[in-house]
């Protein structure tokens, strides 16, 4: 198949992309490994940022002050300063197009205060931002009449003989069989790599860093791969997140002596340094809300006690609700320059997986639904205008022959992953030292030489998750030893990477 | 405990020592430990992605938030192409967003949506897409064009809108196979884990469309056909 324009990942990242390349007049083809309305960023409820100061004065001087104060000094202040401008017309745009933001009384977009704000910036849509943008960024692309093409998994990027970037191969997950699409500008879309923690992380099952793993190994720079934020208040055995308004509206965080021991109000990653800090000593952390009444809860805090009863069997009306800090962003991605454009001719990036340098060592809440829409935009129309000035396709072949070869079936790759998941989650976690980081790399060099060990132990050629599930391991593993190798080299503590020396 | 799962020939039952598990929790733990080609889909693990939904019992319901118990019996959604096991194509059910065109077509800038404007259209735009009202729905068991309770739903998000400037579009299309070939039976309300009556959306699209001059086909044929006798 050849297009223009090229999409891979269709959460909100690419869809703002596919929109903005559509606009642009050119041909666009979305290819998702999911349905577009499964993707990551439904799962975001916070807000989305810009300095509207519908409800209490602001400007984009905070709003950039802030991004930089978060960002610990590692973002590039000229891209912040971009995306922060920008942020007024991204709120205009998702109104324009429909999405369901929740109102003031005087019928503005309303605003809420997350952590890190100087003002009630992130405007928001009830508790579901994430998912009434990316649903009707869909609708628009349905509007569109954006080809999206559903359940197909990337595999490799095709490269002409001067490295050039030219298309992508797919592994169609329906039939089985490999699909080459040839393409003028290829945006990768792909999300992020939380769950390299395994299921120590509050993310979607498929955020597995296809993207980057499968850039990288086509020779493309990745920036900052060190840094990942850990949401305080992840529920113990599942991961699944417990939202911040629990301790915005007075929850306590407490130890197994039932004593408080951090301000429960201080930025994710102080608060979960101090429970980090906490279960070293053997303690067991909890959030209680108890206090707060059953009436309060159910208005106030609805989502939460229905989650915690789900996930822990615990009613945090009467109980204390389990906790864990866990993976819940990457900060990290594919190193892109001031038009989304990777080192590599033709491959633009947007989203999780691209690093644009607004977040540097942690990224400050309501600005990752932001990101994505106005770098999403702004990769479609590079991509675009490149796909213009080009006269033809270049053709090119596949070169990765991983999933050629004999698999041994020797070693269970299920057990590995765990293991993975919890060797990063303990090693590569919160608070790091060089020998741990030195012993998780062991294991990930290790595991990925005894891949042809492992493979897939279904034969189906139709749709086979388990083959799809180790395609995602190798990426994972591949992005694993980058994050380690890149925290390694990185002997300062900075924002959400912490070193400790033994 | 044990669980009973439709795989591609037969039901298949699996034993799983798992107290206060969800079915998804269940899933995954038989793929990775007892049968590794056990298909099924799964995203976010806390309902706000749809990719889980199936049939519990006979009952629409998303694995992640189905807490597991003894003899539970599962199968895929129902008036969709099963792929394998528990995975359905849903591309057929998602393109009725786009027959529909559940869009907003024309903005209104000049709209203010106030607090009352967002209540009215917040729920349905709560919508996850998991297709559970679409297996539920009898009606297409005789009618496979029919534009089905999840577009429908977001035909009326968008058309109750105060910034859709061309609302009456909307209402032309949903005219033949929609709003009036719901039989109002409920099912779909019954089942959607977000709260949803696209029974309800559906009834108020009637409204709407006999507001802008449509009338109800089976009602205006209500007394007989050109022999006399009763057509229904």
């Amino acid at each position: 198949m050849k297009t223009d324009v090229l999409i891979i990942g269709a959460g909100g990242a690419g869809l703002s992309a596919a929109i903005a390349a559509k606009e642009e007049g050119v041909d666009v083809v979305v290819v998702t490994k999911e349905y577009p309305t499964r993707s990551q960023t439904c799962m975001a409820q916070g807000g989305i940022n810009a300095a509207l100061g519908n409800v209490e004065s602001d400007s984009v001087e905070a709003h950039i002050q802030n991004t930089l104060k978060s960002a610990h000094g590692l973002a590039d202040e000229e891209s912040v300063r971009y995306m922060c401008e920008a942020a007024p017309a991204a709120i205009a745009w998702l109104e324009s197009i429909g999405v369901c933001f929740s109102r003031t009384k005087d019928a503005k977009v309303a605003q809420r205060r997350l952590g890190g704000a100087s003002a009630a910036r992130a405007c928001y849509a009830q508790d579901y931002t994430g998912l009434k943008i990316l649903h009707t960024l869909y609708d628009e692309a349905l509007k569109k009449e954006i080809t999206i093409k559903n359940e197909k998994i990337l595999l490799e990027l095709l490269q002409d003989e001067s490295g050039m970037i030219s298309g992508a191969l797919f592994l169609d997950i329906r039939s089985g069989a490999k699909e080459r699409y040839f393409a003028k500008s290829v945006i990768l879309a792909t999300g992020g790599y939380s769950r390299i923690y395994g299921k120590n992380s509050t993310n979607s099952i498929k955020a597995s860093g296809d993207g980057i793993a499968v850039a990288l190994r086509a020779g493309a720079k990745l920036l900052d791969m060190e840094f990942v934020q850990f949401h305080p208040t992840g529920l113990k055995n599942s991961s699944i997140l417990i939202s911040e308004s629990a301790r915005g509206e007075g929850g306590y965080i407490l130890n197994s002596k039932g004593k408080r021991f951090t301000n429960e109000l201080a930025p994710r990653d102080e608060v979960s340094t101090a429970i980090d800090a906490e279960i070293k000593k053997g303690e067991d952390i909890f959030l209680d809300i108890r206090h707060l009444g059953e009436e309060f809860i159910n208005t106030n805090l609805p989502q939460e006690r229905k989650l915690a009863k789900l996930y822990e069997s615990v009613d945090p009306v009467s109980e204390l609700i389990p906790i864990k800090p866990v993976a819940h962003y990457t900060m990290g991605g594919i190193e892109v320059d001031n038009n989304s454009q990777t080192n590599l001719d033709g491959l633009y990036a947007c989203g999780e997986c691209s690093n644009h340098r607004v977040h540097g060592a942690n990224r400050l809440g309501g600005n990752s639904l932001l990101e994505i829409v106005v770098f999403g935009k702004e990769a479609g129309v590079h991509a675009a205008r490149r796909a213009k000035s080009m006269e033809s396709h270049a053709l090119a072949s596949t070169k990765d022959d991983f999933l050629e070869q004999e698999f041994a079936n020797e070693l269970d790759f299920y057990a590995s992953r765990e293991m993975m998941g919890d060797i990063l989650y303990k090693k590569v976690g919160i608070v790091r030292c060089e020998r741990e980081l030195r012993e998780a790399l062991a294991f990930v060099e290790e595991s990925i030489t005894k891949l042809p060990l492992m493979g897939p132990k279904d034969k189906s050629e139709r749709y086979n998750t388990n083959l799809v599930e180790f395609i995602e391991f190798r990426n994972m593993l591949d992005v694993a030893k980058s994050v380690i190798k890149a925290a390694i080299l990185r002997k300062e503590s900075l924002g959400a990477h912490r070193v400790v020396e033994e | 405990m044990k669980v009973s799962i439709q795989r591609e020939f037969d039901f298949i039952e699996y034993d799983v020592d798992m107290n206060d598990a969800t079915l998804l929790e269940a899933l995954e733990y038989i793929k990775a430990n007892i049968d590794s080609s056990l298909t099924y889909s799964s995203a976010c693990r806390s309902g706000v992605c749809g990719s889980c939904a199936v049939r519990v019992n006979g009952k629409e319901s998303l694995s992640c938030a189905h807490k597991l118990e003894d003899g539970d019996c599962v199968e895929p959604l129902k008036n969709v192409p099963i792929l394998r096991d528990l995975v359905v194509d849903m591309d057929r059910a998602y393109a009725t967003n786009a027959a529909a065109k559940a869009w907003l077509q024309t903005y209104n800038s000049e709209a203010k949506l106030t607090n009352e404007d967002e209540q009215i259209n917040a729920i349905q735009s709560d919508c996850i897409l998991c297709g559970s009202c679409y297996s539920a729905c009898p009606v297409y068991a005789v009618n496979g064009e029919f534009l089905g309770p999840f577009a429908l739903t977001r035909v009326w998000k968008f058309v109750s809108d105060k910034r859709e400037g061309e609302p009456k579009e909307k209402i032309d299309i949903i005219q033949t196979n929609g709003v009036w070939d719901c039989t109002l039976c409920n099912e779909c309300t019954v089942v959607c884990p977000q709260g949803i009556s696209s029974k309800a959306d559906i009834e108020k699209l009637r409204v709407k469309s006999s507001q802008f001059g449509y009338m109800d086909p089976n009602f205006g044929s209500f007394g007989g056909g050109f022999d006399g006798s009763p057509t229904f």
